[in-house]
């Protein structure tokens, strides 16, 4: 799976399928902090997703 | 998992709506702001302050729907690689949506910009930017009856914290959905129609309406304290949700007596040095510019 974290600038290539927020739990990312789109669509929290997908993780905390 | 108003899919959890749904939502519960606490009035003249991020364009597009007249007012600081960018972004939407934008420097203002000055002081940077912004928002948004501010249920949630935790409380009598004094012709009073909606909803509001917002962190931002205080409020708010909305809502309950107690707005005196509002014999930029040896102050 194509991982995009926005605000570190970092693209990563995990082997993952489940639920978005287990996702967040494995890269110890507060869910709270973030909204992410699945193959550039919003989804929640309970949204699954597989190995084929490509998740970015936008930061939702203002830049300063 | 669906809508909790239709059939359509969830694009937001608590609550649980879809794009439409959750859009009018967050439209909702802005307007309702502005009503229920009298924010803004279709006489008055309004400015927004804005820096380009999706807390300032949101607002900024929320109250420009409702106002048409409204203007939008920005700071450039003089950080460089971050603040030109986020300027860029503002100078798209406002030609994009017709809004007259101004923007003002603090180097033009204050000699010097906002990197040079924090290399000569131990002082934070947040703190520098904080009084200057403050007083170049309120200095070129005269002759306006109500300047807009993104600030959102985090941004008030941590200020509350932070008072309290540092021991000011007093501060917070300062706070709210609508801060500073009418009866006085120089204070700009300053109003917040995104109180009550948490980051992650404008966040999520302006992916949906499709601001295209870069996110970019102020080089600074990693070493002030509200970091701190706005990583521990976010982790109770996963712990235990409704966090975030009940320090602010029981802050409410309170505010009336935190403002008769701390609260003295007797008169307004004038700088001696640049004539803006101060509560001292010089304000906080002045006394601030000549302490980082940029501009004497004159008397």
């Amino acid at each position: 799976m194509k991982i995009i974290i926005e605000k570190e600038k970092q693209i990563k290539n995990l082997p993952f399928s489940g639920t978005i927020k287990a996702l967040l739990i494995k890269l110890k990312i507060n869910p709270e902090t973030v909204i992410v789109a699945k193959n550039n669509e919003l989804v929640t929290l309970e949204d699954c997703t597989e190995d084929s997908d490509e998740i970015k993780i936008m930061s939702v905390i203002s830049g300063g | 998992m669906k809508c909790s108003k239709c059939t359509q899919k969830a694009v937001y959890l608590e609550p649980t709506l879809c794009k439409e749904h959750f859009i009018q939502y967050v439209e909702n519960t802005a307007y309702n702001t502005i009503r229920k606490h009298k924010l803004l009035d279709k006489k008055d003249k309004i400015i927004v302050a804005v820096s380009g991020g999706k807390d300032s364009i949101s607002v900024l597009y929320l109250t420009h729907k409702l106002f048409p007249k409204t203007q939008a007012l920005a700071i450039d600081e003089g950080i460089k690689g971050y603040r030109q960018n986020t300027l860029k972004d503002l100078k798209e939407f406002c030609k994009k949506h017709k809004i007259t934008l101004t923007i003002v420097s603090i180097k033009d203002n204050f000699g010097k910009t906002l990197d040079v000055m924090v290399k000569r002081t131990k002082l934070g940077p947040c703190t520098i930017c904080g009084v200057l912004r403050r007083y170049l928002l309120n200095k070129y948004s005269k002759g306006f009856d109500k300047l807009v501010t993104g600030h959102n249920l985090d941004d008030e949630a941590q200020s509350i914290m932070m008072n309290i935790l540092k021991g000011t409380v007093e501060m917070n009598a300062r706070l709210g959905p609508k801060t500073g004094v009418k009866e006085y012709d120089e204070f700009v009073q300053r109003v917040k129609p995104l109180y009550f909606l948490k980051e992650k909803e404008i966040m999520t509001y302006s992916y949906l309406m499709n601001f295209n917002i870069n996110f970019v962190e102020c080089p600074y931002a990693e070493i002030s304290y509200r970091n701190y205080v706005r990583d521990s409020i976010n982790d109770l708010e996963r712990k235990m949700p409704g966090t975030k909305y009940n320090i602010v809502s029981n802050f409410l309950k309170i505010l009336p007596k935190l403002k008769k107690n701390f609260y003295r707005m007797q008169g307004v005196k004038l700088c001696d040095n640049c004539g803006e509002p101060s509560r001292l014999k010089y304000c906080k930029s002045c006394s601030l510019i000549d302490e980082l040896k940029i501009k004497k102050i004159k008397a």
